[in-house]
């Protein structure tokens, strides 16, 4: 039988299987951030335990970073000492940190993409969730809890029961409005928050083989919101045009090399999964989320479903929303164009098209968070920087910001926000915030409106 | 770690599904350096409103309920992966969830801190919760070796990977595991080289 594109990846990364299955998984790149990994750097110096491979980790400060005044001392106490406490366990275990006004500096899941760490074929973890945005370059990537960090470092191994294998089959044109975003709230939307539970996911068919580079991070990236502790996509030529030149990726005939192998990462014709599905790309329209988890999503046009449920009705009490109503027209004040999922000069470039030339909504508090330092240059390069400023929009410096609102950057009680980030959970972007989940374009027509808007009118 | 055999408790039922770990533990307390302390801050923004006085609606402010057992509704500890989830709910007195569906992140994490998740069917659980709405005082009882919990509404026979189940009774974790795993780990490492 043939193998899987996970399989291949997984296979080649097992140091040891146990009696009852457990396998010993081998990990290429280790990624840290300020919030996940104090405990860990404690856990190994009460144990007396030395950091296997510090060669393997990159830091970033991002979670919990603020995002205007980075060049002055943060503010908040406890923020400046996990920071500090970060820098310091870096420092002590020669691990290079790309802190808060390195030029490298961003949310994870943007600067290792955009640096050239992150390479087809890799095993890469991180204690987050999103770190799944990995996997669409054919990357086994997946989020780790903080105990885990303390045995990558300690070992550069996880023990790991082998997930079963799901694919999401996606074939066709996409609309015209219609962006990776939509793509994976439709696929959630469809599938439910829990069905990718215990299965890593590769995402097959045209409309990902069609997909740039950051189209494919941002469906990678929501796999989570469905269960799966990972998803993937086969490298291609489009991966290897990306990876290209980047500071950290493999030069010369090394790359040749390289390519070669990754050639090799995709499914086999006759390998099995456990599960299935297909839709049609046709199907998917610009999305919107209702509900308080990311697989309350609705076509924009669509009404919020009537169903008879505890749990969803709670959702929509908190959200103030009413089944069967439409959200067409519904005010929004707040919208927030940032995350890992959506914070990428791809992202910006589709909100500025639609905000080019057009002034934001008076009652609309705007925020654009860059994933990194280098989208920042990249927006201020390329004159979108202008043409957000020119419209009323703030342009922040770069974070996790109000994807989970560790730092200043909530959205008031009560408030509507229509956000690019990857979940709409009660209070996730500050105390009674109410989140609407959506793509760039449609963050960016809210903001313009006032309102939430049909884009596929214009 | 702290070991676990067996457990007697009543316990508490919170019939809400989908809980996601932003909900047991917000973002905005991730900032300690330590584990401690996040048990106060458990289920923040559903125990308390926002201007700090107490949600007398909430079931963990109900003196009806109380014990050291957690049963709740499907797809628990969705979402992000912080550990401080299982910190909190450890610190807050929790060493069993019950529920017809965990995350995966989220039943690791558990595993890893000596809280033991126990999956259900649906309708067991259905069953359970209700029981215990009507019943405040029912006890349930958890015995990891058999792997079997007793409820008045019947017996469960509850699956654990055997690895994990030897590390919970005997309070020992990964790392101890893994380190003594090191010279096969060095060997690989030279193979990929």
């Amino acid at each position: 039988m043939g193998k899987t594109l996970f399989d291949k990846v997984w296979d080649a990364h097992v140091v040891d299987t146990l009696e009852d299955g457990l396998q010993v998984l081998y990990i290429d790149k280790h990624l840290i951030h300020e919030v996940t990994s104090p405990q860990a750097f404690e856990e190994l110096r009460k144990r007396n335990i030395p950091i296997a491979r510090p060669d393997k980790i990159v830091a970033t400060a991002d979670h919990n970073t603020p995002t205007i005044d980075q060049h002055l001392p943060v503010k908040d106490e406890l923020s400046r000492n996990q920071l500090n406490q970060l820098a310091e366990n870096c420092k002590l275990n020669n691990i290079p940190l790309y802190g808060l006004g390195h030029e490298n500096n961003g949310i994870v899941h943007v600067i290792a993409p955009e640096l050239g760490i992150t390479q087809p074929g890799m095993t890469m973890v991180c204690g987050d969730s999103h770190t799944s945005t990995h996997g669409a370059f054919g990357t086994i990537a997946f989020g780790i809890g903080t105990s885990q960090v303390a045995q990558v470092f300690a070992s550069q191994c996880l023990l790991l029961q082998k997930p079963k294998k799901l694919r999401v089959n996606v074939n066709g044109s996409l609309k015209k409005g219609v962006l990776p975003k939509d793509v994976i709230l439709y696929i959630i939307s469809k599938l439910g928050t829990n069905s990718g539970t215990g299965y890593f996911c590769e995402y097959a068919g045209s409309v990902f083989e069609n997909m740039s580079m950051e189209g494919r991070m941002t469906v990678c990236n929501m796999s989570i919101e469905m269960g799966a502790r990972g998803g993937m996509i086969a490298p291609d030529e489009t991966t290897f045009e990306y990876i290209k030149g980047r500071d950290f990726a493999p030069k010369g005939d090394e790359f040749e090399s390289k390519v070669a192998y990754w050639k090799t990462l995709k499914t086999d014709d006759d390998a099995v999964f456990d599960q299935e599905y297909w839709f049609d790309a046709e199907d998917i329209q610009p999305m919107i989320t209702y509900g308080t988890n990311p697989g309350m999503g609705i076509k924009i046009t669509e009404k919020i479903p009537q169903l008879e449920d505890a749990s969803f009705e709670k959702s929509l009490k908190y959200m103030n929303f009413q089944k069967g109503s439409s959200l067409l027209n519904q005010q929004i004040n707040y919208v927030f164009i940032g995350s890992c999922t959506n914070s990428r000069i791809e992202d910006f470039r589709v909100a500025a098209s639609y905000v080019k030339g057009k002034q934001k909504a008076q009652n609309v508090t705007a925020w654009l968070v860059p994933g990194s330092q280098r989208v920042a240059k990249q927006i201020q390069d390329e004159g979108l920087k202008t043409i957000f400023e020119e419209a009323g929009f703030q342009i922040r410096q770069p974070g996790c910001s109000a994807c989970l609102a560790m730092n200043d950057d909530k959205i008031p009680e009560g408030e509507y926000c229509v956000s690019t980030s990857n979940r709409n959970f009660e209070g996730r972007q500050g105390q009674g915030s109410r989140t609407l989940l959506a793509s760039p374009l449609v963050a960016a027509a809210t903001a313009i409106e006032g309102k939430i808007v049909d884009i596929t009118l214009n | 770690m702290e070991k676990f055999t067996t457990l007697q408790s009543t316990a508490i039922p919170l019939a809400i599904e989908n809980i996601d770990t932003d909900q047991i533990i917000p973002a905005r307390f991730l900032k300690a350096t330590d584990k401690a302390g996040f048990g106060d801050n458990v289920f923040r923004d559903w125990r308390y409103h926002k201007d700090g006085s107490v949600n007398e609606d909430f079931v963990l402010n109900d003196a009806t309920f109380e014990g050291s057992i957690l049963v709740a509704g499907d797809n628990f500890g969705c979402g992000s992966s912080r550990e401080h989830a299982a910190w909190a709910l450890v610190g807050y007195g929790f060493k069993v969830v019950i529920s017809s569906f965990f995350a995966d992140i989220f039943k690791g994490n558990a595993l890893n801190n000596g809280l033991l998740p126990i999956q259900v069917s649906d309708e067991f659980l259905k069953n359970l919760l209700s029981h215990i709405k009507q019943n405040p005082k029912a006890i349930l009882e958890v015995d990891l070796e058999g792997q079997l919990l007793k409820t008045p509404v019947g017996n469960w026979e509850f699956e654990i990977n055997p690895y994990k189940k030897t590390c919970l009774i005997n309070g020992y974790d990964d790392i101890d595991f893994l380190v003594s795993k090191l010279d096969k780990i060095k060997a690989f490492e030279a193979s990929i080289n």
